[in-house]
């Protein structure tokens, strides 16, 4: 009997671990999705430009010895500067090109990003404190981690302060006018160029915000780019148009990969958690081809 | 003037439907591999030929195998570095696979060997492909993923992969053909010349044949190709199997003449990335084009890497790699703006201009 | 015009080409080429550091402090390859023909390592995999170019499984235990399995087995299990960014952080500083102790650094991986003495390297004449044994630095030694070779 009720205190340690471990992943995803929404760009900078932003801020903190929150404005200073320079060199040269090109351009950009951030900031690695909880707390049994805790509610504050913005703001009205029909927003005097900076800079402060989460837990260093791959599954799972699609597909990674690395793992010798949470994604996109909360794609001859 | 076709004519069908109907294509082509086959291994040094030519001719194959499904058949995939996994593997199991034949051993004739293990890839290939029926652009591309941790992990967990080596490495066997040892990086970099040329040639063929219009057609609209009587599972699936073959032979390639011994690793999601950029740089539905991007991302950054302390610029190596990293990335951005098709229509374009050239009118 | 296009042309293809060729060999004086692949940049890059500025301080010292080696000047060279094996190929190849043809080759990587195996053999180039590699290159017919040097790591799992048997009180103590290996899951840390499972059969405790899906940055699930299994220790075999994650999950379990033991790739200031005071107690295994108090450290900091002691620890003097690779270097130094030794010229070649690396005696005495008296273990390697005994020392993290909590460990070699030859004689099968001779 007492097993048994280990048992299921401990199925729900790994069942809410899970779910905390996915809000992270939700924050990598959530940038991708921003940028893929407002302008088709399926921007594989993302993982980059959240590493040049956690550095960013870990260097002007060193260099400067000022509080993280001065360093924490001169980095979103940096990433609009980062937004009108991708728009102005990049993006805007590329108009109207296939999602392929400006997926290509897109890793043009993380190899220089990449380059950039360590001839500035240096390759090493970096701790990263702002203060954040560390530690876990235990609650009859079940052992939380701080630090993910405040991730889950960062991502959670996001996620209504970003749908605050795209439902109730006049620049959240364009984006989404945008996303819908770039011509149709266009002719009604929405400026693209203004709503890509927008989107390309909201996707930086995302990015450094996932990039502060990610960097108190592993120290601020090149493999956090890596963290882009678990993102995608989410991003698959959750479509790429849809921001409650990344959260919830967040959610349900996290916690499908935990669980099936707990309970099925041990029977095939274990680590399938990177492969199963694409598996897992593959097997909800062959229901639904355009993610859960994706926008249904209608082809015509 | 030199690009001019004028007066050549064809008299048959067979003379119509050549590979390269133009003589100035012909000759364009026995010249490179005149060049290839004959002044490369002599002038060049061991350096330019074994770490510089001989990759790059393997990483060539595999951009064209990934090139049939991404460019010519619009299934982009994000596997490859697996499937050259599955090559690579195979190629060792079956090298290491002996028969008692009248009391000697008798192992697979190495050619054998290596195609061989592209056939398995390419059933792989096809077993991974079939989500492909369903799953569209971008998100296709996230689900090949899957095949490709996949693999990677399974050839990591199952000792007979590696029979059961403790290391997780398989060790290539020596390259013998018929009593002769390929050894040197020049033999061995006539060996995969030899690989690389022939399937290349078979590659230009299949894209031209029925198969290959397939393929286009499906890229272009499947539903439309669907319309006009390709099966989608047909086609598509064949996009998976041949391209797959190639990345396959590449892979047993890889591991067999290029790095002799290897682990999964060398064949990660790096790798496969790194050769759907070659795909798109050298231009996507060009065999051309594979051979352009392949050159473009693995000798570009080498080259880089190489100039500064050429010109005797001493800023530490890493200064330089981040100076290789970000010119890398100009570049790349640089030429999707000058030509987003890809390298090889830059070629298409100056073929265009030489066809008139210097009397344009 | 078109000639003007045609000239610019061709200038343009030799400029490209140009860095493609290798430069002359100036001939002048006699000189020992030592280049070095290194990786200051990309995912492993904090691990990278550390290694690439010893062995850089340590030759320049020797140029400022003895002029070079014997008299010949030496000329160290990096090359970049940021952990990537096609690019460690390239600049192996790219370098080895330099300055009259290196003397031997230190990649620090894996799967360089393995990719190298096959054409050092060929070059006749020594290659050096000092605590890393494949297990069985320590025998010296299969593997004559390659030098371990040290115990490998099946050795050091079973050194690990002495200190273990030792806190408990004897290996018959150890019977009823369980232990956790958390490793990397891939051929590097998957090396550590055979020589534990074989242990756990011989010693009777219960091994569990924990696979950390490569990179190791998110390992939440791991350490639910490791909690639920209630282990008595944890090995951990890690590399990169797994380590520092490891040392907090495993805080955040609140397992007692003095039975958490990581090998010798997973104890570094780039591990521990990250996690923060989770690491506190953390301890893991060393072959080069860390700290200043070595004449050799001593040297560097006075010739290279002129006294600036902040100069000298940006560039991470005194630290675990600064110090390993400083050992590595004194060992190739004191083989390329040998050499000078017997073969009498100053200038030695691969192979006679390879024949000074297989008649070095880094005993007590020689060690205290390299500067490294106390901080390494003893090792004389002969033709045939190319780990020539060595041990290593567990070491634990206090107050910000690493201390050496234990004695030398040696390994179990009853258990490794067939291990390794039974693996190294399928490696001559599988590649159709002869094992060389040693007499």
């Amino acid at each position: 009997m007492e097993d048994m009720m280990y048992e299921l205190l401990f199925f729900l340690e790994v069942l809410f671990s899970g779910l905390l471990t996915g809000t992270l992943y939700s924050l990598v995803a959530l940038g991708f999705v921003l940028i893929f929404k407002a302008s088709g760009v399926f921007n594989f900078a993302q993982g980059a430009m959240m590493l040049f932003a956690a550095l960013s801020l870990v260097g002007f903190q060193e260099m400067l010895g000022v509080h993280w929150t001065i360093a924490f404005v001169l980095t979103v200073a940096l990433m609009v500067v980062v937004a009108w320079c991708i728009e102005k060199f990049v993006l805007g040269k590329l108009v109207n090109q296939e999602g392929i090109i400006l997926f290509m351009a897109t890793i043009g950009i993380t190899f220089f990003l990449d380059g950039f951030g360590q001839t500035i900031w240096g390759s090493d690695i970096k701790t990263l404190d702002i203060g954040l909880p560390t530690g876990s707390i235990d609650l009859g049994g079940i052992f939380v981690d701080r630090l993910e805790l405040v991730a889950g509610l960062t991502a959670a504050a996001l996620v209504v302060s970003l749908a605050i913005f795209f439902n109730k703001t006049k620049i959240g009205r364009a984006l989404r006018a945008v996303a819908d029909d770039h011509q149709a927003a266009m002719s009604v005097g929405i400026s693209l160029r203004t709503i890509w900076i927008i989107v390309w800079s909201v996707a930086g402060v995302v990015g450094l915000v996932a990039g502060i989460m990610w960097g108190s837990k592993l120290g601020v260093q090149f493999s956090l780019t890596l963290l882009a791959l678990k993102a995608l599954p989410v991003l698959m799972l959750g479509g790429f148009t849809s921001i409650p699609g990344a959260i919830i597909g967040g959610l349900i990674i996290g916690a499908g990969e935990k669980l099936a690395e707990i309970y099925i793992g041990p029977f095939v010798g274990g680590a399938i958690e990177n492969w199963f949470a694409y598996m897992l994604a593959m097997a909800f996109l062959l229901v639904r081809p355009q993610g859960l909360f994706g926008e249904k794609i209608i082809e015509r001859v | 003037m030199f690009y001019r076709e004028a007066g050549q004519f064809k008299s048959s069908y067979k003379e119509d439907q050549a590979i390269f109907p133009i003589l100035q294509d012909r000759v364009g082509i026995a010249a490179i591999l005149l060049f290839a086959y004959i002044a490369i291994p002599f002038v060049m040094s061991d350096y330019l030929i074994g770490a510089i030519m001989t990759p790059f001719l393997i990483l060539a194959l595999a951009a064209i195998g990934l090139n049939i499904l991404t460019g010519y058949a619009g299934q982009i995939s994000l596997g490859t570095g697996a499937f050259m996994a599955v090559g690579a593997f195979s190629a060792y199991k079956f090298a290491t696979f002996s028969i008692m034949l009248g009391g000697a051993e008798a192992t697979l004739p190495l050619v054998v060997t290596i195609l061989l293990a592209g056939v398995v890839t390419a059933i792989v290939g096809i077993m991974f492909g079939i989500p492909s029926l369903r799953i569209k652009g971008f998100y296709l591309a996230v689900a090949t993923l899957a095949a490709q941790f996949f693999i990677e992990w399974l050839l990591v967990k199952v000792g007979w992969f590696t029979n059961y080596s403790p290391s997780g490495v398989i060790t290539a066997p020596p390259l013998v053909i018929l009593g002769f040892e390929f050894n040197t990086p020049a033999e061995k970099y006539l060996f995969t010349l030899t690989f690389v040329a022939a399937m290349a040639l078979l590659a230009k063929n299949l894209v031209r044949s029925h198969i290959g219009r397939g393929w286009m057609a499906i890229r272009d609209m499947d539903i439309a190709a669907e319309i006009i009587g390709f099966r989608p599972l047909q086609t598509k699936l064949s996009a998976f199997a041949v391209s797959s073959f190639f990345c396959g032979v590449a892979g047993a390639l890889w591991a067999f003449v290029h790095l002799g011994t290897v682990e999964p690793e060398a064949f990660g999601i790096n790798r496969s990335f790194a050769i759907l950029f070659m795909v798109i740089i050298g231009g996507m539905g060009s065999i051309l084009g594979s051979f352009i991007g392949a050159a473009f991302i693995t000798l570009l950054p080498i080259f880089l890497n190489n100039v500064p302390p050429l010109i005797g610029w001493n800023i530490g190596v890493d200064m330089i790699a981040h100076l290789e990293f970000m010119i890398f990335g100009v570049l790349i951005i640089f030429f999707l703006i000058v030509e987003p098709h890809g390298l090889a229509r830059l070629w298409t374009i100056g073929k265009e201009k030489l066809r008139s050239w210097p009397f344009p009118y | 015009m078109s000639l003007k296009k045609f000239v610019l042309g061709v200038v343009g293809a030799a400029v490209l080409a140009a860095p493609f060729t290798t430069a002359a060999p100036a001939m002048a004086e006699d000189t020992l080429y030592l280049p070095k692949l290194v990786y200051r940049t990309g995912p492993f890059a904090p691990g990278g550091i550390p290694t690439a500025n010893g062995a850089a301080d340590y030759w320049a010292m020797i140029n400022e402090r003895d002029g070079g080696v014997g008299g010949a000047r030496v000329i160290h060279e990096e090359c970049e390859f940021g952990y990537n094996t096609d690019r460690g190929v390239e600049c192996y190849e790219r370098t080895k023909g330099n300055h009259n043809g290196a003397l031997i080759y230190q990649p620090y990587s894996t799967g360089v390592t393995y990719a190298l195996a096959d054409r050092t053999r060929t070059d006749k180039i020594p290659l050096m995999t000092m605590g890393y590699g494949r297990a069985d290159a320590g025998i010296g017919t299969a593997f004559p170019w390659v030098f371990p040097l040290m115990t490998n790591y099946w050795g050091q799992g079973t050194g690990i499984m002495k200190y273990i048997a030792k806190q408990e009180g004897g290996l018959d103590s150890v019977k009823d235990k369980t232990i956790a290996l958390v490793y990397l899951d891939i051929a590097y840390g998957k090396e550590s399995l055979p020589i534990f499972r074989t242990m756990s059969e011989k010693f009777g405790f219960k091994l569990k087995e924990y696979p950390v899906t490569f990179p190791g940055i998110e390992q939440k699930a791991t350490w639910l299990q490791v909690r639920r299994a209630r282990p008595d220790y944890i090995v951990m075999w890690g590399w990169g960014a797994m380590n520092a994650s490891a040392i907090k999950e495993a805080a955040n379990i609140r397992f007692d952080m003095s039975k958490f033991i990581g090998n010798w790739w997973a104890g570094a200031e780039q591990d521990t500083i990250p996690a923060g005071a989770a690491a506190e107690g953390y301890k893991s295994a060393t072959f080069a102790n860390a700290g200043f108090d070595y004449p050799v450290i001593k040297d560097i900091m006075k010739h290279v650094y002129k006294g600036d002691a902040d100069a000298a620890s940006e560039k991470n003097i005194g630290q675990v991986l600064y110090n390993r690779s400083v050992l590595t270097q004194v060992f190739i130094h004191a083989g390329i003495l040998k050499a000078q030794e017997k073969f009498g010229v100053k200038a030695i070649n691969g192979e006679q390297l390879r024949w000074g690396l297989e008649n070095i005696k880094m005993d007590a005495a020689m060690n205290e004449k390299m500067g490294i008296g106390g901080m390494g273990p003893e090792i004389s390697p002969t033709c045939a044994d190319h780990v020539g005994g060595g041990g290593f020392f567990i070491q634990q993290w206090k107050d910000g630095k690493f201390e050496v909590v234990s004695d030398v460990l040696t390994p179990m070699d009853d258990l490794v030694l067939p291990a390794m030859q039974e693996a190294a004689d399928k490696y001559l099968k599988d590649k159709g070779l002869e094992p060389v001779s040693c007499n």
